[in-house]
């Protein structure tokens, strides 16, 4: 498989790669940098890369003004299960239309891409009369059910795509054997699909944590998560480069961390029946 | 009627899902409060432990920044929603929740919280057919804050109500841009209570209004021309870089780095740029907004306020904690633990009676800019609506921000100010026509 | 192949999505419907528990004759064609290159997968503070030390900043996806062409690129869903000024800022109707690829 390469054009990649990573990832590296600044060296002219004194203190403040650990554990349950819920849904819907496609799978595969169209402002009024009556405003329950509702069309999706590369033969196989629908999904379908689902929770994962306007609408002090945390330092008075880097790297760090272990899975599945 | 509540009863089916969802959490005892993440209110934030040790009532804070904060609080007073206990308001959003009856009344506060020691244009400001709606946390009017050193420099000496022809011609003598020094700062960018909170206070002084007595848009009238016209001009001439889109924290902290050499601007900056974070505390001067000899000055009313929505469930409790933030005693306790210069200023007639208060550089000024502001008079000819730099309809917000983003581009030059102005008369006449004057 | 019993049984677990997806999509739009031809000012006192005027076409006929609507519709599709070009074509690049053989592949792949992590907020504050201020952000410093006058990105620039802004967010996710796409393509089919001599150009016209399509036709379709509704990103820089209004952000601001439900209403199903042209334009090309 391996191409052969100079070892000249090799360094050239390397060499350009790398820059081309690092102006990419230059914004991130600046923002977690510049939070162990002081705030007059945040500003400084010209700007300090490294050589300055580095300190916690704007981690302190910001924790001393809110409660981090709250709005991270709502983030992760309000992520974490909306994503779940979204998977299991998903799974038999996915799996009906890669095994038993009718002539309206496709249309409703696209009908269900389409639902995301919805522009969410035109829809707030509607949407938190109704979470009034049910009583669910301010209530991670609330949120994990209009996530998950959000995200649904794009897990079906990828779930789709993945299950159609198993090649049917062996679910036929299966079949033969006299293994129940049930026993069929669980046993020879899952396992291979493990790799495609992995991906799914993860990319779904993503997209729940960084969605900024549901969970900053529907809720309050209970349920919020860290769109609203960060929501609180974004143009407060004063000198605040150093305190909204601050916050923004600890609003961003689990994702960041989770992202980067989870890479090669990402990158394996990460194909929504791109390839063929 | 019913076929809404049929509607709205189909969308119970949503709850399937969400099944044994609504379980009411007991909260006898926590108040939910929504505020702006300015710095006072951080400051409270800071003495809750305080409050809750006193009362044994437990306070949840939702800080936003001041778009979002509007945007959450509206949404959810309009739907009586009841997600707060308590909301940071102005004086815009008061009156006109208050008269519809959406806020409990603070006609029965202590008799030693003293409801008459509040400032008596922030309590009108607050209140609607002379019931107060909000105890004002803060007060503030706009000034002039000025570099003595740089204005020593420039030859010239700040008149105690300076007019704006001398604002410009100060600001041209001491713009200096090779030291990176810009004669003046104001405030261009979009948003009501941003850019256009100045522009509006500015043209109070130029002669324009808002509307004429039968609510018809004015600004195809010379004095708004001439308001948009100079404000360019002087920003163009002497203010800083990409001044359309700085609002006040992106002109404090340019004063702060030493690079503005007048701000006009609220108040309460005037203890920040005299404070620890500025680089030019020690020469800071104060003078009245400025004028065009008409009997205005360009300076604006505002509180943020504490209110309490009339859906909770614990309006004593709310009341309870509006009386501690809002009263003398913690005035004094913030004054003793960081000094008179850091209380929450322009809320009580008190405070400008303390000689220790009154000590403070800026007080006098703060005081003179506050009284010197008339929201029930605000501009030079007769208008049919109340306040200084915006008019407490329903319908302001929403044509102001969409008016004050036409001028942000004027500002950028990609239309000019005619193009602005008479965009703003569209959009102004269309939208009051939508809503029925 | 599929049995009776298999298509009913494949029915039934196809049901929970479909009813759940349905109820998403009817309920919200259904009331989205029944306040467009109402009059609901909620700061007049208007509640929909005493009943709202009907007011018939009135809403939908303000929306679009408002002198801001085609601008802001023009505003949409510049931001979601200009992200698309974008991301894709440094997409396509990048995924070149990082298929090639090197040392530190995998660094440099989350170096650049990195920006899809961090919240549209997050990345909105940062670049607009952190980048694009005109006095310190670092682009005016980096202008500065070559003696140019720095540029107010978000006032003068304001459409190209956006991009610039959501491009960064996305180009990562395009990049996965023509990546993956790449490292199935048959190396040795490259290899022959190589072989014969063609130059790098026409394997990438003739081998790589029709290889791609389907990948990209996926990118564009993905993206255009989540860009046609991009919001966080306008409200953190611009607030909307500067022409950045998109068809959104005008929505936002009936109903937010101007407490006008019936006429945002209103807007949003024009919103709705511009997503399905968008939609079936796009469904054109995707169902086309989208076929086994």
């Amino acid at each position: 498989m391996a191409r052969s390469v100079t070892s000249q054009r090799k360094l050239i990649n390397t060499g350009l790669a790398w820059l081309i990573g690092l102006i990419i990832f230059f914004p991130i590296l600046w923002t977690i940098l510049t939070s162990f600044k002081t705030e007059a060296q945040a500003i400084n002219d010209p700007p300090i890369f490294l050589f300055f004194d580095w300190t916690l203190e704007n981690y302190a403040i910001v924790q001393e003004r809110s409660d981090y650990m709250r709005f991270l554990w709502n983030s992760v349950i309000i992520a974490g299960v909306s994503t779940l819920l979204g998977v299991m849904i998903a799974v038999p819907a996915a799996w009906s239309m890669a095994f038993v496609p009718s002539k309206r799978t496709k249309d409703i595969l696209l009908w269900m891409l389409s639902t995301k169209m919805l522009p969410a402002v035109g829809v707030l009024y509607p949407i938190y009369l109704i979470f009034i009556e049910l009583g669910i405003l301010d209530t991670r329950v609330g949120l994990i059910v209009v996530l998950m509702l959000v995200n649904l069309p794009i897990i079906v999706w990828m779930l789709y795509t993945y299950f159609k590369e198993i090649p049917g033969e062996i679910l036929e196989a299966a079949r033969m054997d006299g293994a129940s629908l049930r026993s069929e999904i669980l046993y020879v379908l899952t396992p291979m699909a493990v790799p495609g689902i992995a991906s799914t929770l993860l990319l779904n994962f993503i997209l729940a944590w960084n969605e900024a306007f549901w969970t900053l609408n529907l809720t309050a002090a209970n349920a919020a998560p860290l769109t609203a945390f960060i929501a609180s330092y974004s143009s407060p008075e004063g000198l605040f480069y150093a305190k909204l880097s601050a916050a923004s790297t600890m609003a961003i760090a689990p994702i960041l961390i989770l992202g980067w272990f989870s890479q090669k899975q990402l990158v394996r599945g990460l194909t929504f029946g791109a390839v063929k | 009627m019913s076929t809404k509540r049929m509607l709205l009863g189909a969308t119970a089916g949503l709850g399937l899902v969400v099944g044994l969802a609504s379980a009411v959490a007991a909260q006898d005892t926590t108040l939910t409060i929504a505020t702006v993440n300015n710095g006072d209110m951080i400051r409270m934030q800071g003495y809750t432990d305080d409050f809750t040790a006193e009362t044994g009532i437990a306070v949840e804070w939702v800080t936003l920044e001041e778009n979002v904060l509007r945007q959450r609080v509206t949404t959810d007073i309009t739907t009586n929603g009841g997600q707060f206990d308590i909301m940071t308001i102005g004086m815009y959003e008061t009156p006109i929740w208050g008269a519809n009856g959406w806020l409990v009344p603070l006609d029965d506060l202590s008799a030693e919280y003293n409801a008459a020691d509040i400032l008596p244009a922030m309590a009108g400001g607050l209140s609607h057919d002379g019931t107060l709606y909000a105890a004002p946390f803060y007060g503030e009017s706009s000034m002039i804050m000025y570099r003595t050193d740089l204005m020593e420099a420039a030859g010239l000496e700040m008149p105690a109500s300076p007019t704006w022809d001398f604002i410009a011609e100060a600001a041209a003598a001491m713009t200096d841009r090779d030291a990176d020094i810009n004669g003046v700062c104001l405030r261009g960018k979009a948003g009501w209570g941003e850019g256009g909170a100045f522009i509006t206070a500015m043209s109070n002084s130029f002669g324009a209004r808002w509307f004429d007595e039968d609510w018809n848009a004015q600004f195809d009238t010379e004095a708004w021309a001439n308001t948009v016209n100079f404000f360019k001009n002087m920003m163009d001439a002497s203010g800083p870089a990409g001044y359309a889109t700085n609002g006040f924290n992106e002109n404090l902290s340019l004063f702060n780095q030493g690079k503005c050499g007048m701000w006009i601007d609220a108040t309460v900056a005037a203890s920040f740029v005299t404070g620890a974070d500025s680089t030019v505390a020690d020469s800071v001067g104060f003078a009245l907004a400025p004028n065009n000899g008409l009997g205005k000055n360009a300076n604006w009313l505002w509180a943020w306020a504490l209110a309490i929505p009339a859906g909770t469930q614990q309006a004593d409790a709310a009341k309870q904690f509006i009386e501690w933030a809002t009263g003398t005693d913690y005035i004094e306790m913030v004054a003793a633990n960081e000094g008179w210069a850091n209380v929450p200023p322009g809320a009580r007639t008190s405070l400008y009676e303390n000689p220790n208060y009154m000590a403070v550089p800026f007080a006098q000024m703060t005081l003179d800019s506050i009284l010197s502001a008339d929201p029930t008079n605000p501009t030079v000819d007769p208008v049919p609506y109340v306040g200084v730099q915006f008019a407490a309809i329903p319908e302001f917000a929403g044509i102001a921000s969409e008016v004050s983003q036409e001028f942000s581009a004027a500002y950028a030059g990609q239309q000019t100010v005619e193009e602005a102005l008479a965009k703003a008369q569209a959009i102004t006449t269309e939208a009051m026509e939508a809503a029925g004057y | 192949m599929a049995t009776k019993a298999s298509r009913s049984a494949a029915r039934v677990m196809m049901a929970p999505a479909v009813i759940l997806l349905l109820g998403w999509m009817l309920v919200p739009l259904t009331l989205t419907l029944f306040f467009s031809f109402k009059k609901y000012l909620p700061l007049r006192g208007d509640k929909w528990q005493n009943g709202l005027e009907w007011v018939g076409f009135e809403n939908y006929s303000r929306f679009l004759s408002s002198s801001s609507f085609w601008p802001a519709v023009t505003t949409t599709l510049i931001i979601v064609l200009g992200v698309l070009i974008i991301t894709v074509c440094l997409g396509v690049l990048l995924a070149l290159l990082l298929d090639q053989p090197m040392w530190g592949q995998g660094v440099v792949r989350i170096l650049v997968i990195a920006p899809f992590f961090v919240m549209p907020t997050v990345s909105a504050l940062v670049w607009k503070n952190m980048f694009m201020d005109p006095t310190n952000g670092l682009f005016a410093h980096l202008w500065r030390f070559f003696g140019a006058e720095p540029v107010a990105w978000l006032s003068e620039a304001s459409l190209p900043s956006i991009v610039i802004i959501v491009s960064w967010q996305w180009l990562p996710f395009a990049t996965l996806i023509l990546l993956t796409a790449i490292q199935s393509l048959d190396s040795e089919q490259l290899e022959a062409a190589e072989m014969d001599g063609a130059p790098a150009l026409k394997r990438f016209a003739y081998i790589i690129l029709p290889h791609l399509g389907r990948a990209i036709t996926i990118v564009i379709l993905i993206q255009t869903i989540f860009l046609l509704s991009i919001f966080a990103e306008i409200f953190v820089t611009t607030g909307g000024a500067f022409g950045s209004r998109t068809l959104t952000y005008l929505i936002f601001q009936r109903v937010l800022e101007s407490q006008n439900i019936g006429l945002g209403s209103a807007g949003g199903v024009y919103a709705i109707i511009l997503a399905n042209i968008v939609a079936i334009f796009l469904m054109r090309i995707v169902g086309k690829n989208l076929d086994t």
